[in-house]
């Protein structure tokens, strides 16, 4: 695009405009309004409701806006008796087919329709013939449909194409019966779905939970920063007295844009559920009984200082990545001044051998940056589920011709095209990622630093990964990119480290995809056992989450923690916590795992009521206010750490606000930059893989955290996954199972009674199990072996 | 292109769907949509299912919704299950003029069922409303199938109509 500008005079008024720009990006930037539908700055022009017209001098009739390229001394006329009257006669025509239903529609007093028909119709059609209708489509759990309503602008359906890239929506018929929809009935299925309600300007697409909860006049609009991914997407709550009723996109170019991820805007519905936790409760005799807060910290201090004075590494602490940089901050100044080290947030990750070698804390490239990358490598990172607008941004460089290689354990279905996949087994991916490394090595003619070098030399590449690599290194902004793949691997630290090698040896970006809404916040704030407060190193380590899962310390501090569903192994984390002295849970929800390890629960306020800061992976503090009051008697984390730290009396518990206790982290921490993984350390890794079919854990989008498993409309999409496994077709038949076949899943003494699903996405040798769900947690292990079998007394395929 | 996709088209569409491809620049396949519902639709009895759309969405690497559009746009596609012979009178203009409303009306009455209909044994689909198919020196005229017949009186769409199979 040029930069040149031309001046055109709007109204009388003389401004500048980009050449090649638009008439209403011109008149937009210089906050002169022209109505529209169809037009949206981040959509392509479709120029079809043609609100827009405007009186252009010379022209013979109005012209779009919104298509009208802007030429030097061009003069426009937004309000001249030619455009008034051209705007009229649109509206006129768009109001023939809408019903006059606005006092029982959803989008009343936040309709574009209704606000342009005040400003810009007449109060009397012409039309006496009788309206359309068109029926309603089903089109999931999250958008409701009142398609008779609709005004054919198309920006759901451009919206699809050119950002969610799903097309599902589409414009079926012609003239009199053209309709939005699906054709054949199906579900909205895209991650991002939700922004169509946003984009129609009237209320076709509406939000379906929210229906008619509320009106838009009776809401309380309070910023707010989601909290699922590590990109802290910007939103506004919006509340009805003490409820969040809905969720929209706050506009933040930095970050999100305009949009917003469904897991983003649909989580609050969690803030809401029937299994909130409200009072404090405590185990008696075995049964549980609810208590008043001075009871519990009561307890706490007794017991945990009693243990504490005893023996002080005997207390752990595990807190969620989603947690408040504040609450985390916090959780690891009581473990440390207790005497304790063993504090970590990373409840997934199953190898901690490269953890010396981390970086201060994960980042991303600047999202900007991500847009312009040329080439990329995906290794175990699935951007589109674990940060969906992430996703977007790749998808924008994809589009514009970079080179993408995905190196997975799983055929994923990315909405752009590939350079290269590979997906094989867990067992696999090491030498796979050795191969690539060994590739790129020789074609830039450089050597792999040690002690990497052995393991590079021992994995020769096939000729795809050769093609692959070739590609790559033609890249000018390459882009390394780990993810939440890697996160559960067992050989986890010497797949970073390649990473790093690739990345070093492409000259690339190296980011991770570290999961949850705080990952950064987490390091920054030394919730690790290795690292204090800026990453101030630790001369004797407490243990790692690995291992503080896997034998039972005497007492635990649990923060937002749900051990079944949120750790690597769940099953082995549950029986572990039940085996300590005195578990004590913060949690948002009742959880039938804690009500049996844990002997005090104290409920916590979530999202919307809390209040604090995460960093994301750009390392943007982002701090919240609470935007309404937390239900019951729950109360923000931080402030019940800050409560029990003073009842532990030690030192520096005492900040009054939530913002003191920021400064506190901001004066040690605020300034230090993520930087890079160090210099690689390992040689290979020590992982043995068992004998059997090989686990591969995806963790469901809609499962990543407990108050996303609450949300009732995102628990009924696919993207919460299923209690079924599945296998390649090769793997089934060789077991002479068939898709449907009733099976059980043998870990060792642990079994579990499911169904097989065939699926070509998964590799030979894998099983591939859901993540985060209850009824597979005694299997979910990834890289583990199990064996599959008909269940007994079913018949032969 | 799934297993499914292979098995719903038929060789011989796949050949008459590549031949046109070839005609388009690689990165358009899309160009290709109406030629190959049109053959889809003229080896299914004359309609097509949601399976056949899919499977050349599936072929052209389109979205599927892409297809569905095209087919409920155009109107020598069918979507719903219909005779066997498409019989469509032009009833624009020029036809109208010649007395095409006739010619309607006598079809009508001859097989018993309203326009956009088809008969009971599946011989004859008599298409909605058609607007001009550019032969106005030969009105009133239809088209039969693929086959244009001008200049039309009731005897002459008796014998045309009687021919068919």
């Amino acid at each position: 695009m040029s930069d040149e500008q031309v001046k055109i005079e709007v109204d009388g008024r003389e401004i500048d405009a980009r050449k090649g720009a638009m008439l209403i990006e011109a008149t937009d930037a210089a906050g002169i309004y022209i109505p529209r539908f169809c037009y949206h700055k981040h959509l392509s022009v479709a120029a079809n409701c043609r609100m827009c017209l405007v009186e252009v001098e010379k022209a013979p009739k109005p012209m779009p806006a919104c298509a009208t390229p802007v030429m030097d001394g061009m003069k426009v006329f937004t309000r001249s008796q030619k455009a008034i009257a051209a705007q009229h006669a649109t509206m006129e025509f768009l109001l023939i087919n809408h019903p006059l239903d606005c006092p029982i529609c959803d989008q009343g007093g936040e309709c574009e329709l209704q606000d342009l028909a005040m400003g810009y119709g007449g109060d009397v059609s012409q039309f006496t013939e009788r309206k359309r209708v068109v029926r309603d489509k089903n089109i999931g759990p999250l958008v409701q449909t009142d398609m008779t309503r609709c005004i054919h602008c198309t920006r759901c359906v451009r919206f699809g194409e050119e950002i969610a890239g799903l097309r599902e929506l589409g414009a079926t018929g012609r003239g009199e019966h053209m309709e939005i929809g699906t054709y054949v009935a199906k579900a909205m299925t895209s991650e991002l779905s939700g922004n169509v309600i946003d984009l129609c300007p009237v209320g076709a697409l509406t939000n379906k939970p929210y229906r008619y909860s509320a009106r838009a006049w009776e809401l309380q609009q309070r910023e707010g920063i989601a909290a699922h991914d590590g990109l802290g997407s910007n939103l506004y709550f919006h509340a009805k007295g003490a409820v969040v009723k809905r969720v929209v996109p706050r506009e933040n170019d930095a970050v999100n844009e305009i949009w917003l991820s469904d897991r983003d805007r649909y989580s609050y519905l969690g803030m809401n559920d029937a299994a909130r936790l409200t009072r404090p409760r405590v185990k008696r005799d075995g049964r549980w009984v609810d208590c008043d807060w001075n009871a519990a910290f009561d307890l706490m201090r007794e017991r945990l200082g009693a243990i504490a004075g005893e023996q002080a590494d005997a207390i752990a602490a595990l807190a969620s990545p989603s947690a408040t940089i504040e609450e985390l901050f916090l959780l690891q100044k009581l473990m440390r001044e207790l005497g304790s080290h063993n504090i970590d947030h990373r409840l997934r990750q199953r190898d901690f051998a490269d953890q010396a070698a981390e970086p201060i804390y994960p980042t991303l490239p600047n999202l900007a940056d991500i847009e312009q990358a040329d080439g990329v490598v995906l290794l175990g990172a699935y951007p589109r589920h674990e940060a969906p607008l992430v996703n977007l941004r790749l998808r924008k460089a994809a589009l514009r011709g970079a080179a993408v290689v995905a190196v997975d354990t799983l055929r994923r279905d990315y909405n752009y095209a590939l350079a290269g996949e590979f997906a094989v087994r867990p067992s696999e991916l090491v030498a796979r990622c050795a191969g690539l490394v060994g590739a790129v090595a020789a074609l830039k003619q450089a050597s792999v630093p040690a002690p990497l070098d052995k393991l590079v030399a021992g994995h020769a590449a096939d000729e795809t990964t050769s093609a692959a690599a070739r590609r790559l290194v033609e890249a000018s902004r390459p882009l390394v990119m780990t993810g939440a793949g890697l996160e559960q691997h067992p050989c986890r630290g010497v797949l970073m480290q390649l990473a790093k090698v690739l990345a070093d040896l492409l000259g690339a970006a190296n980011g991770h995809l570290a999961a949850g809404a705080n990952a950064a916040g987490a390091w920054l704030a030394g919730a690790v056992p290795h690292r204090g407060p800026a990453g101030r190193v630790i001369d004797r380590p407490g243990a790692t989450a690995g291992d503080l899962l896997a034998t039972a310390r005497r007492a635990y501090v649990l923060l937002g923690v749900e051990p079944d569903l949120d750790c690597a192994d769940g099953a082995t984390a549950r029986a572990t916590l039940a085996a300590a002295e005195f578990v004590v849970a913060l949690h948002g929800f009742e959880s039938a795992a804690l009500d049996e390890v844990a002997d005090l629960q104290l409920p916590i306020a979530v999202l919307a009521e809390n209040e604090g800061s995460f960093v994301n992976l750009n390392g943007a503090w982002q701090s919240f206010a609470a935007a309404v009051r937390p239900q019951g008697e729950a109360r923000p984390a931080w402030k019940i750490l800050r409560m029990l730290g003073n009842r532990l009396e030690l030192d520096g518990f005492d900040a009054v606000q939530v913002a003191d206790v920021t400064r506190a982290i901001d004066n040690l921490a605020g300034k230090v930059q993520g930087g890079s993984r160090a210099t690689p350390t390992l040689e290979s890794s020590a992982h043995a893989f068992g004998d059997g079919l090989e686990v591969v854990v995806e963790v469901p989008m809609y499962r990543v955290d407990a108050l996303v498993r609450h949300a009732g409309a995102l628990q009924d999409m696919p993207q919460s996954g299923d209690d079924d496994v599945r296998l390649a077709p090769a793997t089934a038949s060789g077991l002479g199972l068939a898709d449907g076949a009733a099976v059980t899943v043998s870990a060792g003494k642990r079994s579990v009674a499911t169904r097989l699903v065939v699926d070509a996405t998964v590799p030979e040798g894998v099983c591939l199990v859901a993540g985060a769900r209850a009824a597979l947690a005694d299997i979910a292990v990834y890289g583990g072996a199990v064996s599959v079998a008909r269940a007994s007394g079913e018949a032969a395929a | 292109m799934s297993e499914q996709t292979a098995t719903v088209l038929s060789d011989h569409a796949r050949e008459v769907i590549d031949a046109w491809l070839a005609k388009y620049p690689p990165e358009q396949k899309r160009s290709a949509v109406l030629a190959a519902l049109s053959e889809v639709q003229h080896e299914n009895q004359g309609y097509l299912t949601t399976a056949l759309m899919d499977a050349v969405a599936d072929y052209l690497e389109l979205p599927r919704i892409a297809v569905y559009e095209v087919a409920s746009f155009y109107s020598m596609y069918e979507t719903e299950p219909c005779g066997r012979h498409c019989v469509a009178v032009c009833t624009n203009v020029s036809c109208m003029l010649r007395g095409s409303d006739e010619i309607v009306a006598h079809i009508e009455r001859k097989l018993g069922i309203k326009i956009g209909e088809s008969t009971a044994d599946g011989r004859i689909f008599l298409k909605p409303e058609e607007e001009c198919l550019a032969a106005c020196c030969g009105a009133p005229m239809m088209q039969v199938d693929h086959v244009y017949y001008e200049n039309l009186t009731p005897e002459r769409v008796d014998e045309i109509l009687d021919g068919l199979s």
